[in-house]
């Protein structure tokens, strides 16, 4: 029983996990650049939501201000890409990396002054009530997480299969050269791939902010998705998801079993096994570039 | 403009290429050598601070700027020389063997290290050692035994052939073993550059392929990069255990990690100037910042999150518009003078370049 | 005249598509040879077989007797085999002699700790590989341009500037990879005689692939036309140049 109950509360935190991690793939799989500040946007989604629903804030009901959070960061990635990130083309991925780093710190200096850095909750009315279901207790808030990504992955995947943008996405990712020649207007779609990106990570914000405080540093969350998108194969979406469920559910197995301490090291040492052991298994790069 | 008639072939190995550029660096180094002279202790040690910033930036510098090779773990090391320098020293060994030693340590651990992760490209790279940096934290943590955990340790006296050396008592003969250090340090870069191996680094991190084929070995060179990097930054993090005076496992966390990176960044990358550039920012922004918070008559309360949020902002602000950073404008200013009135400005636009990825699609 | 280079039934495949077919050839020392095809007939690939970035699926590779498959790329260029590339391949970020000076890191003899130091041996061992280098920045007129970046650079500039790397590094063999494309008919003509005089007053061997035939028949001794991955003629740039097989190759079917 102790063991399901861990793996529920794993599943639940690796699907906030899979969620921003999510995020770093579509940015990377379109533009090869990398968004640091993936995490940074999470954060920053949620007390966006925060923000729009509390009482002590403005008060709107929680269903007009999640939607009304995730297109806020929808624009705001959009506006990223438009007046920031589009204008490092032709620079270096490192560039791209400190720079995203740096915006986190931005983000987070800017969130700490709006809303302080008190650990504060969302009133979010999926965080009431558990569910017993034969002496493992899942939380409402766990059980709306793991629902909403599987959904969101649903959606995403069908949106990159039938809908002429996603397509577009796709092969702008694959090849923008050719994407290009094709008439597919590549910036825009960039723009448009870091708006989506802005929307995943509102949604993993608020979802996080329903399972308990959140606070400005909660942006670091962005590195253990990191390394969730590195273990799980930098190059699909599915992939990401896998990584973030499997740091999610080592996290819990590690502080039952290992003694404290050794707990926090898992996952990043995983990333460091995965990394020197399977370098393969993540990279769609060749060693060698053609001459 | 100066012209300079090359009468032999030392004139291109020279330090400097003129009898003028000599005496510029000959009067800066007169300077801080009677800096104390001239500036309370205060000032004194933030200079200090500067210069330690700066060994750690010559440091990571040799690895980002030379060798194309971006790392976000860097702190680690910066530990690991700390501690091991001063873990020796506890043992009785005299600062003179246990500081070198606890540089060559660090090199070595850090060329061990390198092997697996110089397999890996561009962001690979950077998450490992993001990952890297933040194990640091905890195995300093599991090691208390050795590393006193979270408690921390303090550091010794610095004896050198009976001269006490201390940050707060004698501000100045620590000022001047740093700057003996930077110096050395500096010194080796140079020659570093102007021998085949620095030149193999500046092979590796344009073309890879053209390297190999030109007979630099990929691995090694790279390995030696990351050896020789971590090693002056062992270096630099010693003396910040000295200039801090107590430090555990949150002195040297991620975000020095990631400052000493963005620090590399904002003065220029791939100069010696730009390392020092650089750490004048890091140490000076905190000072500043709190002036500018008086002027403004700022309550004198501590925004979290300010300094970095500020160099953050800097170092968008670079990206952007000189990505050459402070160096790079600093040669465009003092080309522009040179060349007065003549400078237009198209030379100094910038090169269209693409991003060449090693990905194959 | 020995043999230099040989190659000997090499057969590479990518994946399920044959790149290069059972190729047999050798370079004699001393002469000029030029490999000659349509484009996707696999003449770079061959290079880089050579160059060792690809490993052969099956055959030998030699070059003065020794087996190049037992060396890695960057120990076959202490054997005195340089080349260039067809989409240049220069350090961008460094200047026109720095690149040059690349090109000697063969002959580099100090370690890291004697460069650090710069000790007298490294000044020494400096002096030679730049004494080495101004002698290519003469050969090739590249005075104008010795302390200029790559990345400001001209393409033609750019191509010598290779060229000369290869020649920096004093090398038996030359590999150079279409030296004359994308340069204009006067560049050509300098290229000619570079490559003339590469041979004959630096007794450089020389292997190259080319489209611009004039500058084939011109200074190369004999010439290899390959196709799909496979010799189709060998022999003087004459004697190819009218061989049926090869004017098939390049002109199709159905050309009388």
């Amino acid at each position: 029983m102790e063991v399901v109950q861990l793996l529920v509360s794993g599943l639940a935190n690796g699907c906030v996990y899979g969620l921003i991690a999510l995020g770093f793939v579509l940015i990377y799989k379109a533009t090869e650049q990398v968004n640091f500040a993936q995490g940074d946007f999470m954060m920053l989604g949620a007390f966006v939501c925060l923000g729009l629903t509390n009482a002590h804030y403005m008060g709107l009901p929680f269903w007009l201000a999640a939607p009304l959070a995730v297109v806020i960061m929808a624009v705001l990635g959009y506006l990223l890409d438009f007046f920031v990130l589009r204008h490092l083309f032709g620079q270096s991925q490192t560039a791209v990396v400190i720079l995203t780093i740096a915006l986190g710190f931005v983000i987070r200096f800017v969130a700490g002054v709006i809303w302080g850095h008190e650990p504060q909750t969302l009133e979010s009315p999926l965080a009431v009530g558990d569910f017993n279901l034969g002496g493992v207790v899942l939380g409402m808030a766990d059980l709306a997480v793991i629902v909403v990504t599987v959904l969101l992955t649903l959606c995403l995947y069908q949106f990159f299969q039938r809908t002429r943008l996603g397509l577009a996405m796709q092969a702008a990712s694959q090849n923008q050269m050719a994407a290009y020649f094709m008439g597919i207007p590549v910036k825009r779609v960039q723009g448009m791939i870091w708006g989506l990106s802005g929307a995943v990570a509102a949604v993993a914000g608020i979802l996080f902010a329903s399972k308990g405080a959140i606070e400005i540093s909660s942006g670091l969350l962005g590195i253990k998705a990191f390394a969730a998108a590195v273990i799980g194969g930098f190059g699909s979406l599915p992939g990401a998801l896998m990584g973030g469920l499997i740091v999610g559910v080592i996290e819990p197995f590690a502080s039952y079993y290992f003694p404290a301490g050794y707990s926090q090291i898992a996952p990043y040492a995983l990333l460091l096994l995965v990394l020197v052991f399977r370098p393969h298994g993540l990279f769609s790069q060749v060693r060698i570039k053609k001459v | 403009m100066r012209i300079h008639f090359k009468t032999s072939y030392d004139h291109d190995i020279r330090l400097f290429p003129d009898l003028w550029s000599f005496g510029v660096y000959a009067a800066l180094l007169v300077i801080a050598v009677i800096l104390p002279w001239l500036m309370d202790d205060f000032f004194l040690g933030e200079v200090t601070n500067v210069l330690i910033w700066a060994i750690a930036g010559l440091g990571l510098m040799l690895l980002t700027g030379q060798t194309g090779q971006a790392s976000l773990g860097h702190a680690a090391f910066l530990a690991l020389g700390c501690y091991s320098c001063i873990i020796f020293m506890e043992q009785g060994w005299p600062f003179l063997i246990a500081f070198p030693v606890a540089g060559i340590l660090t090199g070595v651990v850090g060329t061990i290290i390198a092997i697996p992760a110089i397999r890996l490209h561009g962001i690979y790279l950077a998450i490992a050692t993001i990952a890297l940096s933040i194990l640091a934290d905890d195995i300093i943590v599991l090691l208390d035994p050795i590393t006193d955990g979270v408690s921390g340790k303090f550091a010794p006296m610095i004896t050198i052939f009976g001269i006490e050396i201390e940050r707060w008592t004698t501000p100045d003969r620590f000022y001047w073993l740093v700057l003996a250090i930077t110096v050395l340090c500096t010194l080796a870069y140079r020659n570093l550059l102007r021998s085949p191996l620095g030149r193999a680094f500046a092979a590796v991190r344009d073309s890879e392929v053209s390297a190999s084929a030109m007979g630099v070995h990929i691995a090694r060179t790279k390995a030696a990069a990351f050896g020789l990097s971590c090693a002056i930054t062992g270096l630099a993090g010693a003396l910040m255990g000295f200039y801090a005076g107590a430090f555990n496992n949150e002195t040297f966390s991620i975000v020095i990690s990631i400052t000493l990176l963005m620090m590399i960044v904002i003065g220029g990358l791939g100069s010696i100037h730009g390392a020092f550039f650089g750490a004048v920012v890091v140490a000076f922004l905190p000072q500043f910042l709190s002036m500018a918070k008086d002027l403004v008559g700022g309550s004198s309360v501590a925004i979290p999150g300010l300094e970095t949020g500020v160099f953050g902002m800097i170092l968008i602000l670079f990206i952007l518009f000189e990505p050459m950073g402070i160096y790079g404008r600093w040669m465009k200013i003092r080309i522009w003078f040179e060349l007065f009135p003549f400078a237009r400005k198209d030379m100094f636009k910038r090169q269209k370049s693409y991003l060449k990825t090693e990905r194959l699609r | 005249m020995s043999q230099l280079l040989e190659i000997e039934n090499a057969t590479l495949k990518f994946g399920g598509v044959v790149a290069v077919n059972d190729l047999s050839f050798s370079v004699k020392e001393g002469e000029v040879y030029a490999i000659v095809g349509p484009n996707g007939a696999g003449k770079s690939t061959v290079f880089n077989l050579i160059s060792r970035f690809y490993d052969p699926y099956a055959g030998a590779l030699r070059f003065d007797g020794q087996n190049l498959l037992a060396r890695s790329a960057d120990a076959v260029a202490d054997l005195g085999i340089a080349r260039t590339f067809q989409n240049i391949e220069l350090f961008d970020h460094a200047t026109v002699l720095q690149n040059l000076l690349v090109g000697r890191h063969r002959h580099r003899r100090t370690n890291m700790v004697q460069e650090m130091l710069f000790t007298p041996k490294v000044r020494r061992e400096e002096e030679r590989h730049r004494a080495a280098v101004e002698d290519v920045i003469d050969f090739l007129d590249l005075q104008p341009y010795r302390d200029k970046m790559i990345a400001g650079l001209p393409y033609g500039v750019r191509k010598v500037v290779e060229l000369g790397r290869a020649l920096a590094s004093g090398p038996r063999l030359l590999l150079l990879d279409e030296p004359a494309s994308g340069l204009s008919v006067e560049e050509t003509q300098d290229m000619r005689w570079w490559i003339d005089d590469i041979r004959k007053q630096m007794g450089i061997t020389v292997l190259m692939v080319e489209h611009d035939m004039g500058l084939v028949s011109g200074v190369s001794d004999r010439v290899l036309a390959l196709a799909d991955g496979a010799k189709l003629a060998e022999g003087t740039p004459a004697q190819v140049q009218s061989d049926p097989a090869v004017i098939e190759a390049y002109l199709g079917t159905g050309v009388v």
